[in-house]
């Protein structure tokens, strides 16, 4: 177990430097002159200078991404400015530490993913078994061709349809905003309410499906049937049997998501108005803020991939056989 | 006289199975129907009379009111103008979609190309050659797949133009668009390339292979004439999968605002526009809307009757 885990660590750390390498070549290597990219339009030669020594771009790119990758663990002197341990650069734009700001912008992030989920898990995986438990009825298919649709709709479409109807229109529900869990629960919980729905919509589709597909399969398993057999109720070898095999492939799915879940949290940031990390990266991609777009996708990165080793562990914590091979 | 059995290439076998099923059949019309509008798009803007540039609010100033939103209600729909104004700009609703859409299936049509190419080509490769080679693209895959890719593709957008582009010039809307198919390519192959790989597997074993290889056919000839015959179903059945997932990518792109820009009529951009002006005209928003729905809808359920055809056995 321990060296399962060990070793998926350190795959994940390799992969996130090759993530970092090939991120930084990319920025940094492609276009002639990054500092063109980052001046923009309304360039002026004394600008392209400065932006020339802040990026130390007069050395060599692989001597800049060793610079840069000291700088996360060391901190580093930037000519901007002082830039302490956890260094991702200075924002061209705001003149702030990129880690400050990223860090400034993450609870609201963390709070719309981890609600997301939560949401689409119960409802997804709730729907799924209901679904499964009553194959082939109503009920089944009423579920089945729902989450076909919910699965084509599109966080940018139906947010302003939700908030149209139960803010503009009734004013059941006040517009989405964040205020900090520490500050307030309930302002926190009915803040994001609604775009947690929306967000989860576009992933409950999906783990409907791929619970029930996956509750069928677990069902007519022999280990299934042999303990109806023996004369257990069908609700105790539903839950305690069949379930918690089928929990092993969506484990493996929702890791794979993690990704795309980050990429709901920006839309849905970007749709309700909400300031989080995922709303930094576009604006920082917009503004040519290139230490922020590069601190930003590192950062995901790292989250996404931790998030996945975690998911591994919680796998093998299910699944018994993957300890063993 | 009884008529003689005939035998039945995969390819009619698949085409009976198909015509018999209703869900297919009605998807595929609307899919049909779908790119029908965005090939004819140039037609359908002569036949109604006007384009998807022009400004009628600024021209016909009874169009907008002093808030630059549609007068009449219900987003300024009239005989004239079908689905509406746009507000502020008071450009045609119905000749937005229709050019928007022609601009994201296109694009999106490309990009899926691309990434089939890529994803069959290299799943042909690893699998067929095993060993080495298969093991570092099989690590190519992996890394590929861990990164962030939605974040990834509107970071790489401004570099993959300032490829093309310098910084201080105009971006013309078809290098916009090699950008887009580029950067969506490059993270849209692995899960194809993952799944030819697991088949050419399998196929590498057979008997046929074997004998293509004992009479000394080059690898390539092996690829090109034994195995890609045997691949094409599970290619096909991707594909029609990939597309509709790719053209919501592209509209994410523009709807994150990287993706077309002004004046590029695109799907994407319209729900930028209707999320914005939302509270004031929210008909503009339904019509992208609803039309994404269907198209996507419908080309989910054509995916999986393709499926069924081709392969009854896998079920739902």
């Amino acid at each position: 177990m321990l060296r399962f885990l060990t070793r998926r660590t350190l795959g994940a750390v390799l992969t996130l430097f090759l993530i970092s390498a090939v991120t930084y070549f990319m920025f940094f290597a492609i276009p002639q002159d990054p500092a063109l990219l980052a001046c923009g339009k309304n360039c002026t030669p004394d600008a392209l200078k400065v932006i020339h020594t802040n990026l130390g771009l007069d050395q060599p790119v692989a001597v800049q991404f060793w610079h840069y990758m000291v700088g996360i663990f060391a901190g580093r002197d930037l000519p901007v400015g002082e830039c302490a341990a956890p260094c991702f650069g200075i924002s061209f734009d705001s003149g702030q530490p990129v880690w400050d700001t990223i860090i400034d912008r993450l609870p609201l992030t963390l709070s719309l993913s981890a609600g997301g989920l939560v949401v689409f898990l119960v409802v997804g995986l709730g729907l799924g078994m209901l679904a499964a438990w009553k194959k082939g009825t109503k009920v089944d298919k009423t579920v089945s061709s729902a989450s076909l649709v919910l699965s084509s709709l599109q966080i940018y479409f139906l947010g302003p349809v939700v908030l149209g109807i139960f803010v503009y229109s009734t004013g059941w529900l006040d517009k989405p905003k964040y205020v900090p869990l520490t500050e307030s629960f309930s302002g926190w919980f009915m803040g994001l309410l609604i775009p947690w729905l929306v967000m989860s919509v576009i992933f409950t589709a999906q783990y409907t499906r791929m619970s029930r597909s996956s509750m069928i399969e677990q069902l007519q398993e022999e280990h299934v049937k042999a303990a109806r057999a023996k004369g257990m109720t069908s609700r105790f070898v539903f839950f305690r049997y069949a379930w918690r095999g089928s929990l092993i492939p969506i484990v493996t799915i929702i890791g794979m998501d993690m990704g795309a879940l980050f990429g709901g949290a920006m839309v849905t940031e970007l749709t309700f108005g909400l300031a989080g990390v995922g709303r930094l990266a576009r604006d920082s991609v917009v503004l040519k803020d290139l230490p922020l777009t590069m601190g930003v996708l590192i950062f995901s990165a790292a989250f996404i991939l931790l998030f996945n080793v975690i998911v591994d562990a919680a796998y093998a914590f299910i699944d018994p056989r993957v300890r063993l091979s | 006289m009884a008529k003689q059995a005939a035998g039945l290439s995969p390819g009619q076998l698949m085409w009976r199975r198909f015509k018999r099923d209703r869900t297919g059949v009605i998807s595929a019309c609307i899919v049909l129907f779908f790119f029908a509008v965005a090939i004819l798009a140039p037609v359908i803007s002569m036949l109604y009379g006007k384009d998807a540039y022009t400004l009628y609010g600024q021209d016909n100033l009874d169009l907008l009111d002093e808030f630059n939103m549609p007068t009449g209600g219900a987003g300024g729909i009239s005989a004239d103008h079908w689905f509406g104004i746009e507000p502020n700009l008071g450009r045609d609703v119905f000749m937005q979609l229709v050019y928007g859409m022609r601009t994201s299936i296109y694009t999106a049509l490309a990009a899926t190309v691309l990434m089939v190419v890529i994803g069959v080509f290299m799943g042909l490769v690893g699998g067929y050659f095993g060993g080495k080679i298969d093991y570092w693209v099989g690590r190519l895959t992996d890394f590929l797949l861990g990164f962030p890719s939605q974040l990834f593709f509107i970071a790489s957008m401004p570099v993959v133009v300032a490829a093309f582009v310098r910084p201080d010039e105009e971006t013309p809307t078809t290098l916009r668009a090699i950008a887009i198919i580029i950067v969506l390519s490059f993270l849209g192959w692995m899960g194809l390339s993952r799944l030819i790989r697991a088949e050419t597997l399998t196929l590498r074993e057979r008997e046929f292979i074997e004998a293509a290889r004992i009479s000394g056919a080059s690898p390539s000839r092996i690829i090109r004439k034994e195995l890609m015959p045997n691949i094409i179903t599970p290619v096909l059945v991707q594909a029609t999968l990939l597309l509709p997932s790719t053209i919501l990518s592209v509209a994410f792109l523009s709807f994150v605002g990287v993706g077309f820009v002004e004046p590029t009529p695109d799907w994407g951009r319209m729900f930028a526009i209707g999320a914005d002006i939302y509270e004031q005209d929210p008909v503009y928003m339904l019509f992208p809307g609803v039309a994404m729905v269907v198209f996507v809808v419908a080309f989910n359920l054509l995916g999986d009757s393709v499926r069924d055809a081709f392969d009854p056995k896998s079920g739902r």
